[in-house]
């Protein structure tokens, strides 16, 4: 009898059941190992066991994210693993972004450790580095041999309840967790040690490499500025009176959209401003201050542009992760594609 | 300068119907500093107490950690503050009461007064665990106005430090150290071959509570400047500020910089130390940029081939550090940081509110949003009434037997920015 | 926020304080804004000049939008 059980999770195609031709394969379940499994279960041996292999296609998972989210979670608490498995995804987008989710909720939702693997420039690896460890792996399934040890390590770690210790010790993507130690030295010596290194030309290594935030490519100019419909964003925090969303005063998790139709300028009777991270006396008395609508209709009015869209976007900006600024920025920048905007004014304070 | 350091090793503390120091102890007749202190009226009570390392002892909340100095020569200790503005320090001779320190505690001034544990998990990232400490613990008037408050506190503080160092004034010391900066010229021409190396000194001035005094000055009020290190051995800096206790620089850390500490040992050796460039930290982007701009002026016109830069504090003092390590490196001097993180509860954010492609060197002081159960302590001085409304504390984290849940960021200068400590962070 | 709509084409500027966080993170037309508290206006002024600072801030930013740039670029003049 196994001590240990393994739910494996695996796209249309390592389950076997076709190529992108059945991408569309509703989530099924078989008590059986499949695939790259047997892999697994061979080097993991007798005390570990692969009691379900759930199998979805990637396009039916990509399309259905919460229905398929609910009905795998639902499969794997039914077998009560000791370890939630998916992949790995080498460099298959659809399959690395399955992969992660379904981690990720796995262990949210039911508590049980979770591991996948995937290639560097996966999709999936930046998104979900963070929140579940990926085994780092070649970008193509012939690698996967070579992945096996990493996997049966972190997966008996995590089964017996192991430190799982650095991604260079252990196999994984970092995550970017900060994680604090004891170190053989003080700051300061360190710092120094790094110094005479850099002075000299010499190769040394930081404690904390400078995070690269991504860049977008510049979007091309307004070509005709007096046609052009322009939307204004913002992360003053101004709001409707009421916080009809309740969008928090500091880390918000959400955003509105909030109706300007007919109105000349902002009146503080209808709104005011929830961000916690300035003196809010100002906006508060005059929100024209953070979100310039007064200013906008007048230059709209005498023909400087064509049209100001009639709501504005808002969020608070204090505090609040760049992860939530994201996704914020990428809903907002959907729905004013699809409204056909060709230009946004985005104040902060 | 040249500064004769005379330490004598204390290792412990008691109280005795007179203040003197013999074999290794320091006596104190606590009657008298306790009048002392109270010679200042907006304070209420005062009562002295000792704590020793290894004792379940927990001392709350702190305000600033000093250590007893005295100049025989060469000027006043603490000048501008406590000791005559002029003659300038940092020359002559001073002793100094090493292995123990004086803690000035009360009831909090406004939020961010820390933690010290002398035994337990959380000893283990305060360096007073370590030393015996004798702790000053006041009481302020009714209805005292925080500011006066505050500096009442800081006030006692340095008036016991002074206090108690007089003491060692006529003593011959245990070990005798010597440090010396030679004016510019002469500095450089000493060690023609070694790599000249200065380092650059931000200083907390907030204002609110954030401030920090240089020869009694407000550091909100200075442009950057140089300073011989040994200056700061005669506490020409103190601390004025209860910053997150995490990375407050307690006066007795400003006594015992560790990267002034790192550059003498160094010194002859592997770099030619050229000095201290002083700096702050102003909440106005003008400020900022002017005074990085002249950081980088002092660098490049001392012919610096590295600095190491220290910040006090989080937040928008990232963006000081990021502006002086871009534009010293840009002037042409190699640039090494060291500065503490702060990525979040769970070490996913970014550590530090900003960046920039030249800070490729850090020194990391650890995470300071980590959480620990402190567990109950046999005896408090002070009292643990504002755990929660500490600054790494929330509403619910102590328990009825008076252990709690916090972020490390709530003792004291356990991720200090300025290297002082082992902690570090790395990436998982 | 910037980046997440422009990534579909929309040039977006940034009117905001913080110049260098706003670089830093790495918007690409950015205008500075006055203060903190009152980015699009001066409340030490009178409520007419104050408004004449917005509606110039808004003109420079329209100015921004209609600027083919290369690199982050803060417009800091009219």
């Amino acid at each position: 009898m196994a001590k240990y059980r393994i739910v494996h999770y695996l796209n249309q195609f390592f389950g076997g059941i076709g190529g992108e031709e059945m991408g569309h394969y509703e989530p099924t379940v078989q008590e059986a190992v499949i695939g790259p499994g047997t892999a697994l279960a061979k080097a993991l041996g007798d005390d570990y066991e692969i009691v379900a292999t759930v199998i979805c296609g990637d396009n039916y998972f990509g399309e259905n994210l919460e229905k398929a989210t609910d009905i795998i979670c639902d499969m794997v608490k039914q077998y009560n693993p000791d370890v939630f498995v998916a992949g790995p995804a080498f460099n298959a987008g659809r399959y690395g972004v399955a992969c992660g989710t379904i981690c990720k909720a796995v262990e949210e939702r039911l508590g049980i450790p979770v591991l996948s693997g995937m290639y560097e420039e996966n999709p999936g690896t930046d998104m979900f580095k963070k929140d579940v460890i990926l085994v780092k792996t070649g970008n193509s399934a012939a690698t996967m041999r070579k992945a096996v040890p990493a996997f049966v390590n972190l997966i008996q770690k995590m089964a017996t309840g192991q430190e799982i210790l650095g991604p260079d010790i252990e196999g994984y993507h970092e995550r970017g967790i900060r994680v604090n130690y004891f170190a053989e030295e003080r700051g300061a010596t360190r710092g120094m040690k790094m110094l005479l290194k850099k002075m000299a030309g010499e190769p040394f290594k930081t404690d904390l490499p400078m995070p690269k935030f991504d860049r977008v490519p510049i979007a091309e100019p307004v070509k005709d500025i007096k046609h052009a419909k322009i939307a204004i964003v913002t992360s003053s925090g101004v709001v409707p009176q009421g916080n009809p969303d309740h969008i928090e005063s500091s880390n918000a998790t959400r955003f509105g959209y909030y109706s300007i139709e007919g109105m000349d300028r902002l009146d503080k009777k209808d709104f005011f401003t929830v961000h916690g991270g300035y003196d809010r006396q100002f906006v508060l008395e005059n929100p024209n201050l953070a979100v310039p609508v007064d200013a906008l209709r007048n230059l709209e009015k005498a023909g400087e542009f064509g049209e100001l869209v009639n709501y504005f976007a808002a969020t608070t900006g204090t505090g609040t992760a760049t992860g939530s600024a994201a996704k914020f920025g990428d809903a907002i920048g959907k729905r004013l594609l699809e409204e056909n905007v060709q230009a946004v004014i985005l104040t902060s304070t | 300068m040249k500064l004769e350091l005379g330490k004598f090793e204390i290792r412990d503390v008691q109280f005795a119907q007179r203040s003197y120091i013999e074999d290794h102890v320091l006596y104190v007749n606590k009657a008298e500093v306790e009048a002392l202190v109270l010679e200042d009226d907006k304070l209420l009570e005062c009562h002295l107490d000792i704590a020793r390392p290894g004792e379940r002892t927990r001392i709350t909340p702190v305000k600033d950690v000093l250590e007893p100095r005295v100049k025989v020569s060469g000027g006043e200790i603490f000048p501008g503050m406590i000791g005559k503005v002029s003659p300038q320090v940092g020359s002559g001779r001073t002793h100094a009461l090493d292995g123990m320190t004086v803690v000035t505690v009360g009831r909090i001034v406004g939020f961010q007064e820390g933690v010290i544990d002398m035994s337990g998990v959380a000893a283990d990232y305060c360096p007073f665990s370590k030393t015996v400490n004798l702790c000053v613990v006041i009481e302020p008037r009714e209805g005292l106005e925080t500011h006066v408050y505050e500096k009442a506190g800081r006030m006692a503080g340095l008036k016991v430090a002074t206090y108690l160092g007089e003491l060692a004034r006529e003593l011959e010391p245990d070990t005798i150290e010597v440090y010396e900066t030679k004016p510019v010229f002469e500095q450089a021409a000493q060690y023609p071959d070694l790599p000249k190396v200065g380092y650059i000194h931000m200083l907390q001035s907030q204002g609110l509570l954030h401030d920090t005094y240089y020869y009694g000055v407000d550091a909100k009020q200075i442009v950057p400047t140089f300073m011989y290190p040994t200056e700061i051995m005669d506490g020409a800096i103190v601390s004025g500020n209860c910053v997150a206790p995490c990375d407050k620089v307690t006066t007795y850390h400003h006594l015992h910089n560790p990267v002034i500490d790192e550059c003498y040992k160094q010194h002859g050796k592997t770099i030619n130390f050229m000095g201290v460039i002083l700096t702050n930290e102003n909440v106005f982007l003008a400020d900022k940029e002017r005074h990085s701009d002249m950081v980088a002026k002092f660098t490049n016109w001392l012919g610096l081939d590295g600095v190491l830069i220290t910040e006090e504090g989080y937040g928008n003092p990232d963006t000081d550090l990021m502006m002086n390590c871009r534009k010293v490196e840009r002037a042409g001097t190699k640039v090494v940081l060291i500065t503490d993180e702060f990525p979040g509860k769970d070490g996913k954010s970014q550590s530090l509110a900003d960046t920039c492609e030249e800070a490729t060197a850090l020194a990391s002081c650890g995470q300071g949003n980590m959480t620990l159960h402190f567990p109950a302590m046999d005896k408090v001085i002070g009292m643990q009434d504002y755990i929660e409304s500490q600054i790494g504390g929330w509403a619910g984290c102590i328990n009825e037997d008076g252990s709690f849940e916090a972020e490390i960021q709530i003792i004291i200068a356990s991720t200090i920015a300025n290297g002082f400590n082992k902690l570090a962070a790395r990436g998982y | 926020m910037v980046k997440g709509i422009e990534k579909y084409g929309i040039p977006v500027v940034h009117i905001a304080t913080v110049v260098p966080i706003s670089l830093t993170i790495g918007a690409n037309r950015i205008v500075p804004a006055v203060g903190i508290p009152y980015p699009l206006g001066d409340v030490t002024q009178s409520e007419e000049d104050s408004y004449k600072i917005r509606e110039n801030l808004c003109r420079r930013a329209l100015k921004a939008l209609q600027t083919p740039v290369t690199e982050q670029t803060v417009f800091e003049k009219d």
